[in-house]
């Protein structure tokens, strides 16, 4: 009896670690998605896109001009971010007024575009991108389990991350700016602040925060056009399940369904893609406005 | 009245002559007229692109020049489309190309559930179907059908090389992991089939859902196993991620080996060598086996942008030369006219080319050519672009192919 308990010890601890990886990626997107839905009010489907740009970015600085990972942990963000500047500019700033459909409808149709120009440049199979030198390497021994050091570095770096942004948003001038827009763009507006280049920037960055993941992912995962949409379905689910736009909430929710899902995987593998649909249908029954949000 | 009636009868008759007249093996002025037209269906935008798509298209073009065909007066023209992987989509295109386009030849079709519905269709419209890159044996076995050529590769065959010759080597406890659908569950019973008659054993089995993106769960699994080999019964990028994390893992760097049960080179080329070095597949073709197949390999090289054939092009470049050999042969009139006859007499014709060297076309419709296990080169020992394979066995082709015999195909008198 004891012994069949350590065999499910050893057996589940390894994935837990390994859920808390992948729900550093869930945390990380869904991130994003809540500072552009909870700041924007636009549910921003082309995430997934942007996060597979990201990678390929990566990828094309070390391979075109020769830079590597670390630079593009930070350009790479950045150029995505100004691609998502014109985005916003030239179509998704029309859409503030409208209902929330005509702003998922014309961001999944970006979606589409972005991926469909890619898979025409770049083909669908992939593309390698080797992890950094520093990171690569025998992975470490926890005892119970042999870890990749990148894959260390992907939880810390979205720790790090999302408290970064969550202090941004609850704790600094900008933050409080930027909540009181959401509530009142007039008011604000009236007191000298310049509402509309705000909600720019802030859509940039949540652009780059997907960019970010995006780099993030490319050793990990093949670097391929469908990288993203294979993802940002269950990232939506996790933001849904936080809450709609609630910042603590979804990166909260990104590890522990990461975690969930870890655990599925060695208990009943074939539910592995269902389980986190199942908690969402759960949470909508139970709480409709999500675990954080509020109604 | 009667006028009319007299009319209707004799165009009625002449309608009738008209087949009668085409069937005829009438190889001077008839065959001046012919016009054929080949159809290369295929992934064009999603996962399958690369081992079909585009490069399918260009080797089948390359088929048609180093034919002569046109020299023979007859004319060949080729379009392609996408099928989406979906097998309705795919239905829906042949019927089209058939019915309003005239086309008489569809070659390639990636994707088991697509090449299972062109089948049909074929049959039923008596026309060609050369399929190259759709892996299932049930186009051999029950759902045979005397319109259909399978060329290159099956599931059957794929196990059996990988699977039998693995354990040999001394490899003899597995543990899979599987896409979990009917492709995939196929894969992994015909190889632990093999595994097992070669006194090997399963110790395990994941099912995963296709498209995952995070394998490293399954892959942690497998080792607690404490098998010898890892079974990848999967395909695509599935494949890919699987074997990328298992290279940031040090799956290999501890002895386990990985064993991937479909993988083309264009496969390795996505994931490098630094993450692909020691995986162990099967293909039946690689671009740099032998003078033909090198000679093939620049020939058509400069058309492919960049890509390299795979066995799964080569296949649909062998298949269409060898119909157009046919073509000359019966002369293209009454090639157009009787799929099936074509077919038979492609069957009836020893094959021969640079991609495959000499086979043959058995009578359940299974092309026999030789089997390749590679194993893919260390970083250091490829010296040069797409310098990825060295060669670890040849089964021969008496013995890489299911037995007819055990393909319950119907077409095949017992």
């Amino acid at each position: 009896m004891i012994e069949d308990l350590i065999f499910q010890l050893e057996l589940g601890l390894p994935q837990v670690v390994l859920g808390l990886v992948n729900g550093a990626f869930y945390a990380l997107l869904s991130l994003g998605l809540a500072v552009i839905f909870g700041m924007l009010n636009v549910i921003n489907f082309a995430h997934g896109a942007q996060f597979m740009v990201g990678a390929f970015v990566a990828w094309m600085l070390l391979n075109w001009v020769g830079i590597g990972y670390w630079p593009a942990l930070i350009l790479a963000p950045l150029i995505v971010g100004a691609f998502g500047v014109v985005l916003e500019r030239t179509m998704i700033s029309r859409l503030y007024k409208l209902d929330h459909l005509y702003g998922l409808l014309l961001t999944f149709g970006l979606a589409l575009i972005i991926e469909g120009l890619f898979r025409n440049g770049f083909g669908s199979s992939g593309l390698p991108y080797a992890p950094p030198e520093l990171l690569s390497g025998p992975p470490v021994d926890l005892g119970f389990m042999f870890l990749p050091k990148y894959r260390l570095w992907v939880v810390a770096a979205a720790v790090v991350m999302s408290l970064a942004t969550w202090i941004i948003i609850e704790k600094t001038r900008l933050g409080a700016y930027l909540r009181a827009a959401t509530e009142n763009a007039a008011l604000v507006q009236a007191f000298g602040v310049n509402v509309p280049r705000m909600m720019t920037l802030t859509y940039a960055a949540g652009v780059a925060l997907a960019a970010f993941a995006g780099v993030l992912a490319a050793p990990i995962y093949s670097v391929n056009p469908q990288m993203g949409s294979s993802l940002i379905i269950t990232v939506f689910a996790v933001v849904v399940i936080g809450g709609m736009g609630s910042i603590l909430g979804s990166v909260l929710t990104g590890f522990g369904l990461g975690l969930v899902e870890g655990l599925t995987k060695v208990f009943y593998p074939e539910a592995s893609s269902t389980v986190i649909f199942v908690i969402m249908a759960i949470v909508l029954l139970a709480r409709p406005a999500g675990l954080f949000g509020r109604a | 009245m009667v006028q009319d009636r007299r009319s209707l009868l004799m165009s009625g008759a002449a309608l009738a002559l008209v087949p009668a007249l085409a069937g005829l093996p009438s190889r001077g002025r008839a065959q001046g007229a012919t016009s054929l037209k080949i159809g290369v269906l295929n992934d064009q935008s999603g996962v399958y692109r690369e081992v079909s798509g585009p490069t399918s298209t260009a080797c089948v073009r390359q088929a048609i020049q180093d034919s002569g065909i046109a020299a023979k007066g007859v004319n060949v023209e080729v379009v392609q489309a996408d099928h989406q992987n979906k097998a309705d989509v795919g239905a829906t295109i042949a019927r089209q190309w058939i019915d309003r386009d005239g086309v008489d030849v569809i070659v390639d079709v990636p994707n088991s559930a697509v090449a299972l519905a062109i089948n049909g269709i074929v049959r039923e419209k008596n026309k060609v179907y050369l399929n190259s890159t759709g892996g299932t044996t049930e186009l051999t076995g029950k759902q045979c059908s005397p319109n259909t050529v399978h060329w290159t590769y099956d599931t059957y065959m794929l196990a059996k090389s990988t699977g039998g010759a693995m354990v040999k080597t001394g490899a003899d406890s597995w543990f899979f992991i599987t896409a979990d659908y009917a492709f995939g569950h196929d894969l992994e019973r015909n190889t632990s089939a093999f595994v097992q008659a070669a006194g090997g054993k399963v110790l395990g089995t994941v099912r995963h859902p296709l498209q995952s993106t995070d394998f490293s769960s399954y892959l942690l699994q497998a080792q607690q196993s404490r098998a010898k080999v890892i079974g990848l019964a999967n395909a695509g990028t599935d494949t890919i991620n699987c074997v990328k994390q298992a290279a940031e893992f040090g799956v290999t760097r501890r002895g386990t080996k990985i064993a991937v049960m479909l993988m083309f080179i264009n496969d390795v080329h996505s994931l490098g060598l630094t993450a692909a070095q020691g995986l162990v597949c099967t293909e039946s073709f690689y671009w740099d086996l032998n003078d033909r197949t090198r000679a093939f390999t620049n020939r058509v090289k400069g058309s492919l942008g960049g890509n390299y054939p795979a066995m799964s092009h080569a296949g649909c470049y062998a298949s269409v030369l060898h119909y157009l050999k046919t073509v000359a042969d019966l002369g293209g009139a009454a090639a157009k006219a009787d799929g099936a006859a074509t077919v038979a007499r492609m069957k009836a014709m020893p094959t021969d080319d640079d991609c495959f060297g000499a086979g043959t076309i058995r009578e359940d419709g299974r092309k026999l050519h030789p089997v390749y296990l590679f194993e893919v080169k260390k970083p250091e020992e490829s010296k040069g672009a797409w310098d990825y394979y060295k060669l670890v066995q040849t089964t021969p082709a008496e013995e890489a192919w299911r037995p007819v015999s055990e393909g319950a195909c119907p077409l095949v008198r017992a």
